[in-house]
C-alpha cells in the first residue's frame, strides 16, 4: 500500500514540475520573445499546456492519493483548452487592427511582421456597418 | 516529494507572474498588456489549482473554474472593446 501511494505521488510530482516548467516556459516566452505575433505563442501553448498539465496532476492527486473522484479539472481543462484560442485570436486581432491605424508598432524581426494577403486583401479584423448588412444602424 | 513538487510549481508560477507584470507595466502595445493580463489569469488558475492540492479542499476548484471563465469573458471584453469601440452592440 506503502508503495503504491509513493508511486502515485512520484507520478504527480513529476506531473506537476512538468506543468510548472511549461508555466514558466510560457512566463518567458512572453517577456523574452521580441514582436507581440511572436509573444502571443508563450501564453497560449505553453502556458496553457502547463495549466493543463497540473490539472492532470490534481486529478491524478485526489483520484489516486486522497480517493475522491472530481471533475473539476475535466471541466476546467476543457474550457481552458477551448477558450485560449480564441482569446488568442482575439489579441491578433486587435493587434491588427491597431497596426492598420498605425496606433502600434511592429519590430523589425523578420518572424514579426504581419504577412500580406494575395490579391490586395486586407486582414479581417474590423467592419463598420454599411448598407445591407444586419448592423446598419444609418437607415433608422 | 509532493511538498518539493508544489513549491517548485508555486515558485514557477510566481516567477511567471512577476514575468507578466513587467510585461504588463513595459508592454508597447495595448495588446500586449490585455496578453500579459490574460496569461496573468492563467497562472493565477495554476496556483489556485496548487493550493486545492496542498491543502487537499475541493472547494478551491470552483474558484478556479470563476475565474477561468472571467478571465476569458474579461479578455474578449478588452479585445471587442478596443475593436469595435463598443462591448454589447
Amino acid at each position: 500500500m506503502s508503495a503504491d501511494v509513493s508511486l502515485a505521488e512520484w507520478l504527480v510530482s513529476a506531473v506537476i514540475v512538468l506543468g510548472g516548467g511549461f508555466a514558466l516556459v510560457g512566463s518567458w516566452g512572453l517577456v523574452r520573445l521580441p514582436s507581440l505575433m511572436e509573444r502571443l505563442h508563450g501564453p497560449t501553448k505553453a502556458s496553457t499546456l502547463g495549466l493543463g498539465a497540473m490539472l492532470v496532476g490534481s486529478f491524478l492527486w485526489f483520484q489516486l492519493v486522497e480517493g475522491v473522484w472530481t471533475t473539476h479539472e475535466l471541466l476546467i481543462s476543457v474550457f481552458l483548452f477551448v477558450t485560449a484560442p480564441i482569446s488568442a485570436n482575439m489579441i491578433a486581432k486587435v493587434h491588427l487592427h491597431r497596426l492598420r491605424h498605425g496606433e502600434a508598432s511592429e519590430s523589425g524581426s523578420s518572424a514579426g511582421r504581419v504577412p500580406s494577403l494575395p490579391g490586395g486583401n486586407d486582414w479581417a479584423t474590423h467592419q463598420a456597418p454599411h448598407e445591407g448588412t444586419p448592423g446598419d444602424f444609418a437607415g433608422d | 516529494m509532493i511538498a518539493y513538487a508544489l513549491t517548485f510549481g508555486f515558485a514557477a508560477l510566481g516567477f511567471g507572474l512577476a514575468m507578466n507584470l513587467w510585461r504588463l507595466f513595459k508592454g508597447p502595445g495595448v495588446a500586449d498588456r490585455i496578453l500579459a493580463l490574460d496569461t496573468m489569469v492563467i497562472n493565477v488558475i495554476g496556483i489556485i489549482v496548487l493550493a486545492g492540492i496542498a491543502t487537499g479542499s475541493g472547494t478551491a476548484f470552483e474558484a478556479a473554474l470563476l475565474l477561468a471563465m472571467v478571465g476569458f469573458v474579461g479578455t474578449v471584453a478588452y479585445a471587442k472593446f478596443l475593436l469595435r469601440g463598443d462591448i454589447i452592440e
